[in-house]
């Protein structure tokens, strides 16, 4: 958002380095605060545009809080602490990276910068576990829900082939940063070379994290979301039943399953056209489908689940988004650090891009216990 | 960005800190100067990466234009295809092209051509030299906007090509939106995108007259142009992101079926509802805002009179903005929300009325007794204090419970939202487009054609919707593609009225072309007005200003002198008639 313009013309004024100044500015003060004034606004439409998923997160635990209680289990608390602790630590870094770009070091505030990154593609490596983990058990949003409790292993080295699939990108920049670093540094680009390396090692932090995932998964036999053993006490016999149901079959969700499952749904929608559709609202009815005696279909109790799943999608989908956005104005800076361009009177970028990112932590710390610490 | 000549003068680039000028000096800013922001670059690069506010609101405003001929055209097929009640009139449409062709021109209307249409064009334009700034506080971002505008309205028009139009009303309501097979996807990305195209916009001119003020320039010196534009601003900021957010929700409903809006799968399309009017009620302020702040600069300037309640005009802008976003139920009264809620919304949306009356109260006491000039701008402005008031006077029978029961989701909703958003909108931003054009061009207008398209858009407006409102309360359902014979007659009208209507714009728009490459030379400040931007050359230059801004109440007249010489106006500091011109060397390009 800042406006740096490298302007060729001689600036005649009494601030002899315009060389980051904007035309259109006076003075960099005012420069500053019009970048500051501007980020703070752009963090407040964030905010916002978060709120629908917010709202629609309020309305649903308001009317079915039984199906956020059975749901949470699913979630793994010791991956969702890991990634915020790597998170709050990356905004510790942030600060730090702002603190020496105002003081005009600049290689300190690379390396600063360097670590933010890594923090964040860390993240994305957990959360890229965490999905293809769920997706495994059939644990997709509303409509797909299906869920097994079944571990695919066919992908390569016995991991889940979404999990592969997943990496697929981070590994062709992995590979592609890598030989861009090369090439830097055979052809003497020296600026060019090390920001390439900065973004290998920004894109091996997400392989640090996937592999912290994969290792700690394996250990704990499936982490605590989705092992079985570890949440039978906690959850409800109805739930227990869902999922001892389903691991009988020892089996990947073959065909059959999947269409069998299929007709569950088209049946529940009936229900729903039979004049149910103002179930959403109507949490009573809800909470007594679910006690013991009821006896209700398991298969929509299941579905149900389905729309704390997409809620979840939702939020921590866009979250990853902006985390990504995040990467990406991180490695401008890191660029800018690299050639140098920070002074104490001029920093901003790197001051409004941390204000991004410590709201993208922010909101982490915000859906972690509203997603993963449901009592 | 090429380093930029000065023409004239000892200041060096463009300092405020610069000495008086010469009056030399100042003639030459005053008069057409050679060098200005239409000509200092050539070529379509210049324009394309352009980061020039005033290049980017003239491209705005072509861009928008455009969105207003093509919509317009749809809503002239509508219109001919309701010439008669069976659907045998002389365009014969289908339902389903019927519910195409009303989507799109409600979709296009409001998304790409009314919303950005005042601020993003004549805005932009205007709002940095009211301040006396050289250009908005972040350029790029600027050019950004009208970039993501025209990929947005691209995505709206994609929708029609891609094959199966799009049929649910500019509205999108579920659960209706995530059955249909036309393009909706596609519509609702390209609304997603204007909407952060509008939130650029919104961002920009908030940071801008913050920060960007000339010394000397306080709040209560701004016009009020730019207070409705800083209301407007904050309603972009606020209101745009909740409907980014809706819309990607119901793209993803529409993908996946995530269950939040389907009920199909446990969703609540009501929800959807509230979430898409909590921006769309505040959108409307959007709309109206900036053409009100146009208004009070019309009306002041062309009665030669300061305006009337000034802080109240002001702050009733603000106080618009904020109420904007606790009315949006009464757009639901009838989907089955809680009588409770109903009445709360009910009675919030009648306290809108209030600064929206204010307002009025106050043009009309700025008329009062000054020396009123009916050139075109003004009967534009004198337009549109009519129509709106009665966009806004039926707005309140909209908003009584009892009689919105019946009114609801008929012709008389059509009536009331035209004549805020035709009557008002439209009316302000050719007016305003009139009163800036010698402004952004150097160049007069024909005043007495400019009257007379403002006479055929006042009157064939009035043809067309008038009859609207007595369909409507006799019961004529909206967005039906055929009727009950005894309609027939007010259609007919309606239709007329369009054609008469669509013939003044066009008008309208053939006059300011013309006078835009042929019209007569006229000086910086022909209309007598007392707002920053008259002190800039007109064109003005690309920096806007070449001399010291001489600060002043934009709405004291006094400080506006003749000069017979230039025939113009000149601010009194700055004019100087009585030093004698001193000898000083002027560069060529003057
Ligand atoms: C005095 C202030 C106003 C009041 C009290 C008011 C009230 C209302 C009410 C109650 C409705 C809902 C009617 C129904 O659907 O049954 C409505 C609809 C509408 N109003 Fe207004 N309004 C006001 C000003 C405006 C302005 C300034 C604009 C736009 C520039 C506007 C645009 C619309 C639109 C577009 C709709 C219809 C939306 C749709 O259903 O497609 N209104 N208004
Ligand atoms: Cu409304």
């Amino acid at each position: 958002m800042a406006v740096a313009d490298s302007h060729d013309t001689a600036h005649d004024d009494h601030h002899d380095h315009g060389e980051f100044i904007a035309h259109h500015f006076d003075s960099p003060e005012q420069q500053f605060d019009s970048g500051k004034l501007g980020i703070w606004i752009f963090l407040v439409t964030e905010v916002l545009f978060f709120s629908g998923l917010f709202v629609a997160y309020t309305l649903w635990r308001n009317h079915h809080p039984e199906v956020f209680e059975q749901a949470h289990v699913f979630l793994d608390k010791i991956l969702g602490g890991l990634n915020t602790v790597v998170l709050l630590f990356s905004s510790l870094t942030m600060a730090l990276a702002v603190r020496s770009a105002q003081l005009g070091k600049n290689k300190q505030c690379s390396l600063y910068l360097l670590i933010t990154m890594v923090c964040a593609a860390m993240f994305l490596g957990v959360k890229a576990v965490e999905y293809s983990h769920k997706w495994d058990m059939g644990i997709f949003v509303r409509s797909q829900f299906d869920y097994t409790g079944g571990h695919d292993t066919s992908g390569l080295f016995g991991l889940s082939p979404y999990l592969i699939q997943l990496c697929a990108i981070p590994a062709l920049l992995l590979v592609g940063c890598l030989v861009a670093a090369v090439i830097g540094k055979l052809t003497n680009k020296a600026l060019f070379g090390s920001f390439m390396i900065g973004m290998t090692i920004t894109v091996a932090g997400f392989f640090l994290g996937a592999g912290s995932g994969v290792v700690y998964m394996s250990a704990t036999g499936g982490g605590t979301g989705g092992s079985h053993a570890s949440h039978v006490s906690e959850t409800q016999p109805l739930m227990l039943h869902a999922m001892t149901a389903s691991e009988d079959e020892d089996h990947d969700h073959g065909e059959e399953h999947a269409h069998d499952d299929h007709d569950h749904a088209d049946d529940h929608s009936h229900e729903h056209a039979d004049g149910e559709s103002h179930e959403a609202l109507d949490g009573d009815h809800h909470g007594d489908a679910h006690a013991m005696d009821h006896g209700p279909d398991p298969s929509k109790f299941d579905k149900d689940i389905g729309t704390f799943f997409s809620i979840y999608y939702c939020m921590t989908g866009l979250h990853a988004i902006h985390i990504i956005g995040g990467i990406i104005a991180l490695a401008w800076l890191y660029w800018r650090s690299l050639a140098a361009h920070w002074r104490p009177d001029y920093f901003g970028p790197v001051d409004f891009v941390g204000l991004y990112w410590h709201l993208v932590d922010l909101i982490w710390i915000y859906l972690f216990p509203l997603l993963y610490l449901i009592e | 960005m090429a380093a930029h000549n000065v023409p004239i003068g000892p200041m060096g680039r463009q300092k405020y800190e610069v000495e008086i000028m010469s009056s030399e000096a100042i003639r030459n800013t005053f008069g057409t100067p050679e060098t200005h922001f239409l000509n200092h670059e050539k070529g379509w690069k210049s324009w394309a990466f352009t980061l020039d506010h005033k290049r980017i609101g003239i491209m705005y405003l072509i861009g928008v234009t455009i969105a207003l001929i093509l919509a317009g055209v749809f809503a002239l097929v509508l219109r001919t295809h309701l010439w008669s009640f069976d659907g045998t009139g002389p365009v014969k449409l289908t339902n389903a092209q019927y519910n195409q062709m009303f989507t799109l021109h409600g979709a296009i209307m409001v998304f790409a051509f009314i919303i950005p249409s005042v601020p993003a064009a004549l805005g932009n334009i205007v709002l940095p030299m009211m301040l006396g700034a050289k250009d908005v506080a972040f350029p790029r971002m600027n050019l950004a906007s009208f970039y993501l505008w025209i990929a947005g309205t691209g995505c709206l028009l994609f929708a029609i090509l891609a094959g199966h139009g799009l049929d649910t009303g500019w509205t999108f309501y579920t659960p209706y939106s995530i059955e249909t097979e036309t393009g909706v996807i596609y519509a609702t990305f390209g609304a997603f995108i204007l909407g952060f195209s509008s939130i650029f916009t919104g961002l920009n001119f908030l940071v801008t007259v913050n920060t960007m003020r000339a010394k000397g320039q306080t709040w209560f010196k701004l016009p009020l142009f730019l207070w409705s534009l800083y209301a407007t601003s904050i309603i972009q900021v606020l209101a745009t992101p909740v409907l980014g957010i809706t819309l990607l929700m119901l793209i993803a409903e529409k993908t996946m079926h995530i269950g939040i809006f389907d009920p199909k799968y446990g969703g609540d399309p009501v929800l959807f509802q509230h979430f898409f009017w909590f921006y769309s009620h505040p959108a409307v302020y959007i709309m109206i805002l900036p053409a009100m702040g146009v208004i009070s600069e019309l009306i002041s300037v062309y009665s030669q009179k300061k305006i009337f309640g000034y802080s109240f005009i002001a702050f009733s802008s603000i106080a618009i903005a904020l109420l904007g976003f606790l009315v949006w139920g009464h757009h639901m009264f009838t989907s089955g929300q809680s009588q409770v809620v109903t009445l709360i919304f009910s009675a919030i949306t009648f306290t809108v009325a209030i600064p929206s009356a204010v307002k009025v109260f106050n043009w009309l006491a700025t008329l009062y007794k000054g020396s009123i000039l009916l050139s075109t701008p003004m009967c534009f402005a004198l337009s549109f204090i009519f129509l709106f008031g009665i966009g806004g006077l039926t707005g309140l029978f909209l908003g009584a419970l009892s009689t919105d029961i019946h009114l609801h989701d008929t012709y008389f909703v059509v009536a009331h939202f035209h004549f805020v958003m035709v009557g008002g909108t439209l009316t302000a931003l050719l007016g305003g487009v009139f009163h800036w054009w010698p402004k952004i061009f150097g160049r007069m207008y024909n005043d007495f054609l400019g009257r007379v398209s403002c006479f055929l858009v006042f009157t064939g407006f009035n043809l067309t919707f008038f009859p609207q409102f007595v369909m409507g309360a006799r019961g004529m359902p909206r967005r039906y593609a055929t009727y009950d014979p005894e309609f027939q007659i007010f259609h007919q009208y309606s239709t007329i009225g369009a054609f008469v209507l669509g013939i003044g714009i066009v008008m309208a728009y053939a006059v300011l072309v013309y006078a835009a490459f042929r019209g007569p030379r006229c000086g910086s400040n022909p209309f007598r007005a007392a707002s920053l931007e008259w002190q800039s050359s007109s064109p003005p230059d690309f920096h806007n200003f070449t001399h010291k801004i001489a600060m002043c109440d934009p709405y004291d007249y006094d400080s506006q002198v003749y000069d017979e010489e230039l025939d113009t106006y000149v601010h009194r500091e700055l004019a100087q008639p009585s030093k004698p011109v001193e000898a000083e060397p002027q560069p060529a390009a003057n």
